[in-house]
């Protein structure tokens, strides 16, 4: 890879191989992420897809390969340039992980009062700017637990926001939201992208969503990636793997049964 | 043998989960001068784990105190000793019950908070947003409860002691006759600073060990329901035996 085609790249990942227990999640993984896009990573539930945004945030060490956040070997460095690392980093949890003893406007306002100095007005303004752009200005005085599944999310989306990172995390943004919430999260998400030059990474398996939004996809499955490429070439790729997980088949080359005995011999007690 | 085999695994398991606590403790003891310098934090840390005790240790110790006061006139009537209860009742709980059962207390009333609270925000992927927030989960959330847990069990020893010596005041004084000159005089004359001495490091060492159990519970319990709770049950069981034992290698190395 030459030297200005990597500058390009916010993340890259190579020979990655990470296990749990006797379960190997990723068997040699590559991929690259180029700075300014939105890219989403998919694949069938239990591939690893937020264990390898754990790898991105250095909360989880892979057994070997490499994996680059922005030109650093995320498993190599010390503790204060991790956490330096993270504060150029954004992460919305998939339950949007919310305080839940602090206020709404309290939960956007922790990662500036943990981090810097900033004076408590221009604190409340940044704040403010925040809530408001993801439009519940409004909710600032709420609690976590006066708040809907898709108004947490976007609270947690300007947490994720609020020091200006480079590179955004969504780690299953859709998942549980109505139509009018995920709407309104899928435009967030482009909206971001754009307007503050981010780098956004989407991990989700509502392919029809995510294909709106994403510049480029890579399909994981069995600890590697099986398919890259634009959401559009993705859907008449050849592979019937890639064709199963797009159009949401549910028998192919992802069983629909778990491995089991004959279901005969089972039942008939003989097995 | 298999007997043996199993006490062994067991044996060894709680050897390793000691080792697991001890450098858990050196983890919090190296975050706990950032702890300090926000002490906003710790003095809220004092009023839940320690003010919000303050009702269930008055009354214990009011009922522990009656109880000794009790239990102390009969055993001293039948001597015609009664004038020493005072001395009796204040020894008894300023060496022996006053931080023994105040810590049992403590894990029952604080540390079960403290556990199901850190344990929650586990479950809930609170302590993760924080991390990826760059903001030590240690040093932000561990640090302080632990401090302020550890500052409240010395002082809500000290007021069990007083209530309970009230207690017993009341039981043997107002009640049975005993002369309340006597009672106090033989305090005076009896209790030594060295018992008091006795007390009060035991109380520190159990206001460690509780709240260093109860928040080791909770940051490492697994992130399920089930985990909360077996993490909350574990606080109190392992707080419990852990203070009887520590109380007497105390006791047998000050006697």
């Amino acid at each position: 890879m030459d030297a200005s085609r990597a500058a390009d790249n916010l993340i890259e990942i190579s020979g990655l191989r990470f296990s749990r227990g006797s379960r190997l999640i990723f068997d040699g993984l590559e991929l690259a992420i180029p700075r300014g896009s939105i890219t989403a990573i998919m694949g069938p539930s239990g591939t690893g897809k937020t264990t390898l945004l754990r790898m991105f945030t250095g909360q989880l060490k892979p057994d070997a390969g490499s994996v680059q956040v922005a030109g650093q070997e995320v498993a190599r460095l010390s503790r204060p340039d991790l956490y330096a690392l993270r504060r150029r980093m954004g992460m919305l949890f998939q339950n949007s992980a919310l305080l839940t003893d602090f206020s709404v406007f309290e939960n956007v306002a922790f990662p500036v009062r943990e981090n810097t100095r900033l004076h408590e007005r221009l604190l409340r303004n940044v704040v403010l700017t925040k809530l408001h752009s993801v439009g519940l200005r409004g909710a600032a005085d709420l609690m976590p637990s006066e708040l809907s599944g898709g108004m947490a999310r976007r609270v947690a989306m300007a947490r994720a926001m609020v020091l200006d990172p480079e590179l955004l995390l969504y780690d299953e943004p859709f998942s549980g939201l109505d139509p009018i919430s995920l709407g309104v999260v899928l435009r967030l998400i482009r909206l971001n992208n754009d307007a503050l030059g981010l780098t956004s990474i989407v991990v989700s398996h509502d392919v029809a969503e995510i294909a709106h939004i994403a510049d480029h996809c890579f399909v994981i499955s069995e600890g590697k990636v099986i398919a890259s490429g634009r959401p559009d070439e993705l859907a008449n790729s050849e592979s019937e793997l890639v064709r199963q997980f797009m159009t949401g088949a549910a028998d192919g080359p992802v069983p629909f049964h778990y491995p089991a005995p004959d279901y005969r011999q089972q039942l008939l007690g003989t097995y | 043998m298999a007997l043996i085999r199993q006490l062994q695994d067991s044996l060894l398991a709680a050897l390793r989960k000691l080792g697991a606590v001890v450098l858990f403790l050196g983890e919090i003891l190296a975050q706990c001068p950032a702890a300090f310098a926000r002490p906003a934090l710790i003095s809220a840390q004092i009023h839940n784990a320690g003010v919000l005790s303050l009702v269930i240790i008055m009354t214990s110790a009011f009922f522990v105190g009656m109880v000794i006061g009790l239990q102390g006139y009969d055993s001293l009537a039948r001597l015609r000793q009664e004038d020493i209860l005072g001395a009796g009742v204040a020894l008894t709980l300023i060496k022996e019950l006053g931080p023994v059962v105040t810590a049992l207390l403590f894990a029952g009333r604080a540390g079960t908070s403290l556990a199901s609270e850190i344990g929650l925000m586990r479950a809930t992927d609170q302590l993760a947003a924080m991390e990826v927030m760059a903001i030590d989960p240690i040093r932000r959330i561990v640090a302080p409860r632990f401090v302020g847990g550890a500052i409240s069990v010395p002082l809500l020893t000290a007021v069990f002691n007083a209530i309970g010596i009230l207690g017993a005041w009341f039981i043997g004084v107002y009640v049975m006759g005993v002369d309340g000159g006597a009672f106090w005089s033989q305090m005076q004359e009896y209790v030594d600073p060295a018992d008091i001495g006795e007390g009060v490091s035991k109380s520190i060492v159990f206001g460690i060990a509780a709240s260093l159990i109860a928040v080791y519970e909770g940051y490492n319990c697994a992130p399920t329901a089930e985990g909360v709770g077996m993490a909350t049950t574990r606080t109190v069981v392992t707080t419990s035996i852990a203070v009887l034992i520590l109380d007497y290698m105390i006791t047998a190395f000050l006697i």
